[in-house]
């Protein structure tokens, strides 16, 4: 099957249809969610949480002894939650720092967990094999079902966001300052992260323990590049979750046998590199470009003061000088003298050039506007 | 002098882990007054103001401000903190962060409408900011941030002002603008506490002055009590200061 072939049969196919809506669905809502999460600097929380839901799955499916989804996602949805409070609890109640908190939880869960995985593979039940899938996910098992629930608790999301709207915001920019305001901020803190223990615990059975950080940070980190509102910040991550979703389905299930949650991970990486590069405001190009014209343009002002400073000097301000004197100057060059030519600042006349009046005004006020400019 | 007391703290003792940053501290604050706070690093003026705005919890001790529990007064008081407790790459725009001096009398959930947005447009207008409403707030320069800040806390519309450092790392021009607008609300009858660290400029800016050291060394009147005698127990070494009559 290729790309074509798989947008005419997405609408039609179920099993197609499903993933790719499932996909869809999964990365708006890590997207929204993981924006809050790198504006709040706790990007490596999500892989954490992710990590420590490992354990859950596997006691789930001790305790049940069924590999029905939904109960395996509850007792992902515990042990992750129970891993954040850990997180919590070490980051107020010891000198530890947060990153080696999430860092210890990580391993420690997730050992827990593998262990447990490989103590059930040795057990005799026929119905353990596959629970492995969980670790780099298979979005290939989602049914209906299962895209209800998204759907369900993307709605609910979206809900509660748009509810408390001014109140996530504040806490994310000045947490103190909420509190001054009288806002429990402990229990906003706790909303939030339970959203996000809740989108990630979602997204296991898709993208998998070890990459579904992934899903939370890379749409947050592109839509930054593109703008300065945090509502369209958390729009546009919505967007590019979403889309890396489509996009990593329809190439994965156009190649044959292409895991889908890594290629949904690589897709929106791309997303990342490509926002890094050519956001006209944040991004690398647009900026090294903005840099060499504001030299450029420095350049010639330096020059321009120069010259000024020579021509200030007699009563006519053209008054012709040769080109030489300029060469002593640092950062002149024949290209900046052409600029300054071509502006109708400077006359050339053979190896001579004078000021114009128009020239002589810009220079003059050169220091006054680049004061006012920086105002 | 039959005055009100605006700020009132009662053995207030706060510490992280073991070791105690503030020790007792006993303090009322008159309403009307622009009062400095001063003190060497570490002597606890942040955590002062963090701990009678419940930012901090304290070991002991209580904090009422006009007779009331702080939790009933919290309409009444607005906060400056330190410029450099926020990340100013956020997404958001001056006139954004100046509204968001509008939410706590707003409450939960509800948006901020006209009325809020032109109460932050005159707090802008106030600091001189005004030009700058629309502007991403990381492409401002430090003492620009201030004033945006001093603005958030003056849609606030309170009683009591809290500042953090508000001096530190302006220019001599925002500075003075700064000043200037924290004796205009004194003038209304406002009371405004400010963690301050140049000493030199205390008797010029400030009526009032509390000494700070892990314990209160006093308070007063700065005509008072900003002498050399203070100054040495404060900071330990023997300060002199030149004080301009």
């Amino acid at each position: 099957m290729d790309l074509q072939e798989y947008f005419s049969l997405v609408f039609s196919d179920y099993t197609l249809r499903t993933i790719t809506l499932g996909t869809a669905i999964l990365g708006a809502v890590t997207g929204m969610l993981g924006s809050f999460a790198v504006l709040r600097k706790q990007s490596l929380l999500g892989d954490a949480i992710s990590h420590a839901a490992l354990p859950g799955i596997a006691i789930a499916f001790l305790i049940t002894g069924a590999k029905d989804s939904n109960t395996l996602l509850l007792g992902a949805l515990v042990s992750g939650l129970l891993g954040t409070f850990w997180i919590r609890g070490i980051i107020t109640k010891t000198h530890l720092k947060s990153d080696t908190a999430l860092g210890l939880i990580l391993s420690l869960f997730f050992g827990f967990g593998m262990l447990l995985l490989t103590f059930i593979q040795k057990q005799p039940n026929a119905n353990q094999a596959g629970l492995d899938k969980y670790l780099f996910g298979q979005a290939a098992t989602l049914v209906e079902s299962d895209v209800w629930l998204m759907a369900i608790v993307t709605g609910l999301c979206l809900f509660v966001l748009l509810l408390f709207w001014k109140e996530f915001k504040i806490l994310l920019f000045d947490k103190d300052y909420a509190k001054t305001l009288g806002f429990n901020t402990k229990t906003i803190d706790i909303l939030i992260t339970s959203f996000i223990v809740l989108a990630i615990v979602l997204g296991l059975q898709t993208v998998g323990v070890v990459l579904m950080s992934a899903m939370l940070l890379a749409p947050a980190a592109a839509a930054r590049q593109w703008t300065n509102s945090l509502s369209k910040m958390v729009f546009l991550a919505a967007v590019f979750g979403a889309f890396s979703g489509v996009f990593g389905t329809a190439i994965s299930s156009s190649q044959n046998n292409l895991s889908t949650g890594p290629v949904i991970v690589l897709v929106a990486s791309v997303f990342v590199i490509f926002s890094f590069i050519f956001s006209p405001s944040r991004g690398l190009l647009f900026r090294q470009i903005r840099f060499i014209a504001n030299r450029r343009d420095l350049e010639q002002q330096k020059t321009l003061a120069f010259m000024y400073h020579i021509a200030e000097t007699h009563d006519n301000i053209s008054h012709p000088h040769t080109i030489k004197i300029l060469n002593n100057f640092q950062g002149f060059t024949r290209k900046t003298l052409q600029k300054l030519v071509d502006k109708e600042y400077v006359v050339l006349d053979g190896t001579m050039w004078s000021l114009t009046q128009k020239g002589f005004d810009k220079a003059s006020n050169l220091y006054n506007q680049q004061a006012k400019e920086d105002e | 002098m039959k005055q009100k007391i605006a700020v009132k703290v009662d053995d207030l003792t706060v510490a992280y882990n073991y070791k105690p940053v503030l020790w007792d501290i006993d303090l009322e604050i008159p309403e009307g007054v622009l009062m400095a706070i001063v003190g060497p690093n570490g002597a606890g003026k942040s955590t002062l103001i963090k701990a009678i705005l419940g930012i901090l919890k304290p070991i002991a001790g209580s904090v009422s401000i006009y007779e009331k529990p702080y939790e009933k007064q919290r309409s009444l008081v607005a906060y400056v903190p330190q410029k450099g407790s926020v990340d100013w790459d956020f997404p958001t725009t001056a006139l954004d962060v100046v509204m968001m001096g509008t939410y706590g009398s707003l409450g939960w959930i509800k948006r901020p409408g006209q009325k809020e947005k032109k109460a932050a447009l005159e707090a802008l207008e106030k600091v001189g900011m005004l030009p700058f409403k629309s502007r991403q707030i990381s492409q401002l320069s430090g003492g620009q941030q201030q004033r945006i800040f001093l603005a958030r806390a003056l849609v606030q519309d309170a009683s009591i002002y809290f500042m953090d450092e508000p001096f530190q790392g302006v220019d001599a021009t925002t500075e003075i603008a700064i000043i200037n607008i924290l004796k205009e609300l004194r003038k209304a009858g406002k009371t405004v506490i400010v963690v301050h660290h140049d000493l030199q400029t205390v008797p010029e800016y400030f009526d009032w002055v509390t000494f700070l050291n892990v314990k209160k060394i006093a308070t007063g009147p700065v005509k008072d009590i900003f002498n050399d005698d203070n100054l040495t127990k404060t900071y330990g070494i023997n300060y002199k200061v030149s004080i301009q009559e």
